[in-house]
């Protein structure tokens, strides 16, 4: 039995996770007219730019306050609202998002007494909403910046205004641009009034321009983040979410807005309750192309539901994301017999066994605070059929020569990681048919005969 | 024109040929705000002895910096490749608090235990120094116990720019150099210096100077081994290319042990010649290699020509913006590019120096902007106002180019494809090509409206 310190003591391989400031920043380019600014070394902003680029392929601008030898020992106050003051000048933007570093929490910078006085109230009307958060990339992953971030901006922008708006929350989670896009055509599909934070769907994921823009069109509106304490509800997505502090729940504990916590709409299962919670909340039944979507999916499921049966996948990435996918694979007989993340909240497993509650009977591994040496290593153990999950995982399945089905974030040895849809009924549609068709072209393959038909 | 305003301080490091006088900022922090294109010093040191297949490279200090650096360069190695992997001693809230000296020992016991590395670098990111790690003892005290050098490099990412990275690492690999036996090396022997071997490259060049009958001793850093490296002060030239990366080592060598060093450039037909030339004509005493090189460089030249003239006809009168890492490499590829024919209408770099742009200055062609660390704003500014058809530079600026419709050349080190020697030169024009011509710009908005 390994004692905590050892673990503690150990050092990460090739590591399945990022750091905080990275999920921050994707929450302050989801919100419209916003730009993210990094309170630390050049290098911060820099790499979490081309790791964003390498993905998304956009332009990713990210500030940052350039720490220097004299900032690290004076404090970076002066520099931060130097960087404060040239964004303005040269973006415009409505909101500047201040996530930390593990640079300016070490040396103690407290940020929201740097800003004192120094927002709209005090400025003009053209002064930017400023918002920050602390990110140290010493506690959490980045999806914990994520998170943090969500909450700092309906921490400080979300009121009650006492005036009836009908509007849904949406707080999604960490999920692709495509998957946004078709979360707010659902929820649309139901009630034209919602906000979705963050939404990054075409702030991410856009077209070519005529001029460069500054801050790429899209985006949550602010003037509807405020409304936030006045919604109808709030759903969010994420059962290891659900099992934290949230914007969601903050919103409910101060404004009395209700909650509904749910699970990644990943697969049949998931999905039917985000439906059935909009249909709670609206008072409408879900609508006939969705019904159609879902009818459509279980005759592929029939279709294909041999082929998967009983296969073993190892899937990695966030917890929630984990969380999600592995509640799809098993609902198709997908075995899941690797669920790992590089994610520290501790309560992976307990989630996967409240979705497979023969989890560890059935051998499925749920590994915490995972790196992907350690993946491999169980993995090898194994011999999977595939594995599910962003492209860092490639190493090891090229090895292993097992087909890597790419999903979730970073997805940088492909094209159209912004486009892959995993959620509702056609993300679990791709997902279905991407799986089968993988298992059936390596069977395909290694045949002697090379049938053309299956 | 475009509506797009450069700051007050910003423009003291951008300058229109031909307009006032020339009195460009360079060799600054960059200012905090303008989105600058530039990493940290981490990352220069990172970038350095990255190619260094058989060393360990432990990154300490939150996870961050490892996992943005895992796998990202294109350099290979022909045997180990340890380099490819990301180790961090991950440091938490606690060690924070209670410093990392602990977890920074027990992780090089553990790694090199199970990798068995010829050497460790440890790299110090941001906090270090700050939480009062000391490094230095620690590295000491593994390198006693585990008998193979561990190294620790000063690359707190905010204390410099990416330079004092470059020099960061330098001093490392300066206390590797002449550990080892220069048994066996002869009197043509040259080390290559700031070639990281990315697609291959340096296997290239390294086969150039075999065949003028030279022997290599060392590369620093592409395809290297520490080996090599200990033994590498037998040269008796260093050839450097890259201009920031690994000077400040051949300055240490040419002061510690008197290797004299030239600065050299494997980027187009012109500059890679140059450089063999200049390499056979330090070697006086013995007229059979200049002979060699002559040789060699007829036969590759007359090899490629024939194509190139090919993508010449095609490309004749596109204008290109080049945005790059070294100003070494902007002089390279603006000849490169004046050799298809192609025009320059931007260039800068993220780390010139005042003599640099200079040299830049009196290359470029009247209306050229030459800038120092710019930012997206700016590149795409000028890149529309310019009429660019192509831009060559990294990862970064390759949204910015397609976005406006423009072709794109990655001549970072993240790419795949070898852009140095003659063959490059040819797989240059190849990409310049693919890009530029694609019919797909035809869709592009801002190419219908210019």
């Amino acid at each position: 039995m390994k004692t905590r310190e050892k673990i503690e003591y150990k050092a990460t391989s090739n590591a399945c996770k990022l750091c905080s400031p990275l999920g921050a920043s994707f929450v302050f380019r989801g919100i419209e007219r916003s730009i993210p600014l990094l309170h630390g070394s050049q290098g911060c902003s820099t790499y979490i730019r081309r790791y964003l680029i390498s993905h998304f392929n956009e332009p990713v601008d990210i500030a940052c306050s350039n720490f220097t030898e004299e900032t690290a020992i004076f404090g970076g106050g002066a520099n931060l609202k130097l960087a404060v003051e040239n964004i303005i000048k040269q973006y415009n933007p409505e909101l500047i998002g201040i996530a930390t570093t593990c640079l300016s929490e070490t040396i103690g910078e407290d940020v929201s007494l740097i800003l004192k006085g120094y927002n709209k109230k005090n400025f003009d009307e053209n002064f930017p909403e400023i918002v920050s958060v602390s990110t140290p990339s010493f506690s959490g992953t980045h999806i914990d910046g994520f998170h943090g971030a969500v909450r700092a901006v309906v921490d400080s922008i979300a009121v009650k205004k006492k005036i009836s708006t009908k509007q849904i929350n949406i707080f999604p989670g960490m999920l692709s641009p495509a998957d946004l896009r078709h979360l707010k055509e659902i929820v649309s599909d139901f009630s034209t009034n919602y906000v979705m934070l963050p939404d990054y769907s075409d702030t991410f994921d856009g077209p070519l321009w005529t001029e460069y823009q500054e801050i790429p069109e899209g985006g949550a509106k602010i003037e509807k983040i405020a409304f936030m304490g006045d919604a109808v509800a709030s759903i969010e997505f994420g059962r290891v979410l659900s099992g934290e502090e949230s914007a969601g729940k903050m919103l409910e504990s101060r404004f009395n807005v209700p909650c509904h916590s749910l699970g990644f709409p990943i697969g049949i299962n998931e999905t039917d309750a985000f439906f059935k919670a909009l249909e709670n909340i609206t008072g409408k039944p879900v609508p006939e192309k969705y019904v159609k979507d879902r009818g459509r999916l279980i005759d592929s499921y029939a279709d294909g539901h041999k082929y998967v049966f009983d296969a073993r996948a190892v899937v990695y990435g966030e917890e929630d994301l984990v969380t999600g996918l592995a509640s799809f694979l098993s609902e198709v007989g997908i075995i899941p017999i690797i669920c790992a993340s590089g994610g520290e909240s501790g309560l992976l497993r307990q989630k996967i066994l409240d979705i497979i509650p023969d989890a560890e009977k059935i051998g499925i591994r749920i590994i915490e605070s995972a790196d992907f040496v350690e993946i491999g290593e169980e993995a090898r153990k194994i011999d999977p059929d595939f594995f599910i999950g962003n492209s860092k995982g490639y190493k090891i399945a090229r090895e292993m020569k097992k087909p890597l089905i790419r999903a979730g974030f970073p997805i940088h040895d492909r094209l159209g990681g912004a486009r892959i849809v995993h959620v509702g009924y056609r993300g679990a549609q791709q997902l279905f048919d991407t799986i089968s068709n993988t298992i059936i072209a390596t069977r395909q393959e290694a045949s002697p005969v090379g049938y053309t038909y299956m | 024109m475009t509506n797009i305003p450069i700051l007050k301080e910003r423009k003291k490091q951008i300058y229109h040929k031909g307009e006032g006088v020339f009195d460009l900022t360079c060799d600054t922090k960059s200012l905090a705000g303008s989105i600058s294109q530039r990493a940290c010093v981490f990352c220069g040191s990172r970038v350095v002895l990255y190619p260094i297949a058989d060393a360990l490279h432990l990154i300490h200090g939150p996870i961050g910096c490892a996992s943005y650096t895992w796998d990202i360069r294109g350099a290979l190695s022909s045997g180990p490749e340890l380099h490819r992997m990301s180790f961090s001693t991950d440091l938490r809230e606690r060690d924070i608090i209670f410093g990392g000296e602990k977890k920074l020992y027990a992780s090089l016991v553990q790694l090199i235990d199970t990798y068995r590395p010829n050497a460790a670098f440890v790299y110090c990111t941001c906090i270090i120094g700050i939480i009062g790690d000391d490094v230095d003892s620690v590295c000491k005290r593994a390198t006693e116990e585990k008998g193979i050098p561990v190294l620790p490099v000063h690359s707190e990412g905010f204390k410099g720019t990416k330079k004092d990275g470059y020099k960061a690492a330098c001093e490392s690999l300066s206390m590797l150099v002449g550990t080892g036996s220069v048994e066996n090396i002869g009197r043509y022997a040259i080390n290559i210096m700031g070639e990281f071997n990315i697609a291959g490259e340096a296997w290239t060049i390294k086969e150039y100077y075999e065949n003028m009958g030279l022997e290599v001793v060392a590369v620093f850093t592409g395809d290297g081994r520490v080996e090599n490296i200990k033994r590498s002060h037998g040269a008796s030239l260093n050839v450097v290319q890259c201009s920031g990366s690994i000077l400040r080592l051949a300055q240490i060598m040419e002061e510690k042990y008197g290797i004299p060093y030239i600065r050299v450039s494997y980027f187009g037909i012109e500059d890679m010649s140059k450089a063999l030339y200049d390499v056979a004509a330090h070697f006086k005493d013995n007229p059979g290699i200049m002979k060699k090189t002559k040789e060699i460089v007829r036969n590759e030249i007359d090899a490629i020509y024939p194509d190139l003239l090919r993508y010449k006809k095609a490309l004749s009168g596109k204008k290109a913006a080049i945005y790059v890492g070294g100003a070494f490499k902007a002089f390279s590829m603006i000849k490169a590019l004046r050799s298809l024919g192609i025009d320059v209408v931007l260039a800068g770099s993220q780390t010139g120096n005042k003599d640099d742009y200079e040299v830049l200055r009196d290359m470029c062609d009247e209306g050229t902007v030459i800038l120092d660390d710019a930012n997206p704003l700016e590149l795409s500014k000028y890149c529309i106002e310019k009429g660019a058809d192509l831009f060559v530079g990294g990862v970064k600026e390759r949204p910015i180019a397609y976005k406006l419709g423009i072709g794109f050349c990655d001549h970072n080190h993240e790419r795949k494809i070898s852009l140095a020697g003659y063959s490059g030169m040819i797989n240059l024009a190849k990409e310049v090509y693919s890009s530029v011509l694609s019919p797909v710009w035809k869709f592009a908005p801002q190419r219908m409206i210019s």
